[in-house]
């Protein structure tokens, strides 16, 4: 690539953008805002108006209401075409009549820009199918078009790149792959990415900033590690990972933590990890974060312990053995224990006792669905 | 084709097993290849042999002898002349009306009213509707509908579009007008056929490539419409080119509108000249097949899709 083709995106801002369907609202009083040159994620299961919100930032869907501006200006009434944004579709969409080099060249064409067939042929070897050019897409493997899709939009220089789902279709190796090389072409070229998924993995994995989406509207958003580390609601922390959930009364207040009792059990989080001091609150850990053992363990008291239980069910998944322990009056609690050949000689039915560091507890806003409210 | 279905998946097989389906193959194909012989190349042949006789010594009208006598063709092409042109004329002028009036159409069956399922086959059946009465029942309609009191021509007169002299019957217009309207269901079918299967997904990859409403329209919906136009278009403009109703004085035409059609009818059943009338079919049979070869090369269809 030309050293003057590094261009900076711009910034992406939604002002209490709404969208209602007949009979559903598909985006409630959304507000968002992307720094210019991020990577951003938004994650959500289907039906969460991830995609709405990027078909209504490129144009293809209008907004019942609110304001969409990028790079501070205001396109909420401009059509797609007039629109600095490119996208790559999930189902790729590249033009059946063309040539792959046709169907680069056709957005530059467009802008009436001269030096299209330099620019296409350079936007192919940064996706390195120089070597396909006059091929038909249709002629080309799940990947390679993928491949093409993205040198379309990128050729452009969009200040805003969009991604819907673009490595849904490809099978898990390919898209470890492109998941990597699409991660580099952004650092290279330095736009601004707004990729919608529905895969956590590929969101952790590539993003700078993930928003967690549900029910059309943001519930949490931060870069992954602070997603992953202290989710603040129930559903952040099932979406986002797996997790322990424990829901009881605050027993214990003191200045620094705060303790829930269940099941004659005490459960404890710093306060400063908890977003609800009193009442029924969920306290929550994540499964690599819980040991086991087969003895009631004497640990310091930074440490929270849980049990007897019984381990009633085992997997072997590669790098982890994953645990389930049913606790009497505690529920399940799931143990991930890294594969190194030595986990203890445990068998199903064993009786074993489970602990964690307080530090590793978050405790949430809210209480997971179908949990009644004290 | 059908054979080497059959056979390729045992190809080093020895011949029995290739004499085992053959038979079979031929049953399944016989009642087709006799259809062809007996219905398509009989009547053929006995045209091509009766376009080569030559009159009669005695003079007897409608009596000819097998001949070779090719001057037949020279006859009817110098002859007839201004009934080929104007076949060929009004065929390319109702195709393109044709054409225009149903792509529209086609497009808003096939594409809008894609949500509206119900809807859809409901325009459809609107579509092919005229199909259920007789194609010369509707047309002896439309030269009532057209005639010289009629409204339609009351109105053209107010308007001065036609002198008080001038009438709509008879002229080029009409037989157009009747040849567009009969043969419209023939374009809009196969349209529709192929904007049904549009990708509405890459319209909206071209409005995102830059691609204003009008280039979205040139650039993408239109090349991929491609196969669907042309075999509309050769379904319309085939069969108007041997029409020989909608141009005939009983319907909409006049004796100044005759075509290739009207001539080789008048030939054959009033003026019993045999010879001409089959030169004349083979002549115009030939030049359609001139022509669509050179329009489906030059459109390039096997490059579509």
């Amino acid at each position: 690539m030309a050293e003057n083709t590094k261009v900076a995106g711009a910034d992406l801002e939604l002002i209490d953008v709404r969208k209602d369907f007949p009979g559903f609202t598909a985006l409630d009083d959304m507000d968002l805002h992307i720094p210019a040159g991020q990577f951003f994620a938004l994650l959500g299961p289907s039906g969460c108006g991830k995609t709405t919100t990027l078909r209504i930032v490129a144009g293809l869907e209008t907004p019942t209401q609110g304001q969409v501006l990028i790079g501070g200006k205001d396109i909420t009434n401009s059509k797609p075409h007039e629109r600095p944004v490119n996208t790559v579709f999930q189902s790729y969409a590249l033009f059946p009549h063309m040539t792959v080099l046709e169907n680069i060249e056709f957005g530059l064409r467009q802008r009436k820009i001269s030096d299209y067939q330099k620019l296409a042929k350079d936007a192919l070897s940064l996706v390195e199918l120089s070597h396909l050019g006059e091929r038909r897409p249709q002629q080309l493997s799940g990947g390679q078009q993928q491949r093409v899709a993205l040198a379309r939009a990128l050729v452009n220089r969009p200040s805003l790149l969009l991604l819907d789902e673009p490595l849904g279709a490809l099978d898990l190796k390919l898209r470890r792959q492109m998941q990597i090389e699409l991660k580099a072409i952004q650092l290279e070229v330095g736009l601004t990415f707004l990729h919608v998924t529905h895969d956590q993995e590929e969101a952790m994995d590539m993003a700078d900033i993930v928003a967690v989406m549900n029910k059309g509207r943001i519930e949490q958003m931060g870069a992954p590690e602070v997603l992953y580390d202290r989710p603040k609601t129930a559903f952040v922390s099932k979406f986002l990972g797996q997790s322990n959930l424990f829901i009881g009364e605050v027993v214990e207040k003191n200045p620094t933590s705060v303790s829930i009792e269940v099941g004659g059990n005490k459960i404890t989080v710093a306060k400063k990890r908890a977003e609800k001091h009193t009442g029924k609150i969920a306290i929550g850990v994540r499964p690599e974060k819980v040991d086991f053992h087969e003895s009631k363990p004497r640990l310091s008291a930074d440490h929270i312990v849980v049990g007897p239980g019984e381990i009633i069910d085992i997997r072997f998944t590669g790098v982890s053995n994953q645990y389930l322990i049913d606790i009497p009056n505690v529920g399940q609690v799931t143990v991930f224990a890294q594969n190194i050949g030595k986990s203890p000689e445990t068998e199903l039915g064993a009786k074993v006792w489970v602990s964690w560091k307080i530090e590793h507890s978050y405790g949430l806003a809210d209480l997971p669905d179908g949990t009644e409210e004290a | 084709m059908a054979f080497a279905a059959f056979s390729n998946d045992k190809p080093t097989k020895d011949s029995s097993t290739k004499r085992k389906s053959g038979p079979v193959v031929l049953a399944l194909l016989a009642p087709g290849l006799i259809y062809l012989m007996l219905f398509f190349m009989t009547p053929l042949i006995s045209l091509v042999i009766t376009s080569l006789e030559s009159p009669d010594p005695s003079g007897a009208i409608g009596s000819y002898f097998n001949d070779v006598n090719f001057s037949n063709y020279a006859t009817v092409a110098v002859d007839y002349l201004p009934q080929i042109m104007r076949s060929f004329g009004y065929a390319f002028a109702a195709t393109v009306f044709a054409l225009i009036i149903s792509y529209p159409v086609a497009y808003f069956i096939g594409v809008k009213l894609r949500s509206r399922p119900l809807t859809q086959r409901l325009m459809l059946t609107l579509v092919i509707a005229p199909f259920f009465i007789s194609f010369l029942l509707r047309t002896i309609a439309w030269k009532q509908l057209l005639s010289d009191d009629s409204g339609f021509v009351n109105i053209l007169h107010s308007m001065g579009v036609l002198a008080p002299t001038q009438f709509f019957l008879g002229t080029d217009a009409a037989v157009i007008f009747g040849l567009t309207y009969n043969f419209i269901p023939f374009m809009t079918l196969p349209l529709f056929t192929n904007l049904e299967r549009l990708d509405v997904r890459l319209l909206e990859a071209g409005s995102d490539l830059y691609a204003n409403p009008r280039h979205i329209f040139t650039r993408v919906t239109l090349p991929l419409s491609m196969p669907g136009i042309i075999s509309g278009t050769l379904l319309t403009f085939i069969p108007i080119a041997g029409d020989y109703v909608n141009a005939s004085r009983d319907f909409l035409g006049s004796s100044k509108t005759s075509m290739i059609g009207t001539m080789v009818e008048a030939d054959y059943l009033q003026n019993l000249n045999y010879p001409s009338a089959s030169a004349m079919s083979v002549l115009l049979m030939g030049v359609i097949l001139a022509l669509v070869t050179l329009y489906v090369r030059r459109s390039g269809t096997e490059d579509l899709l």
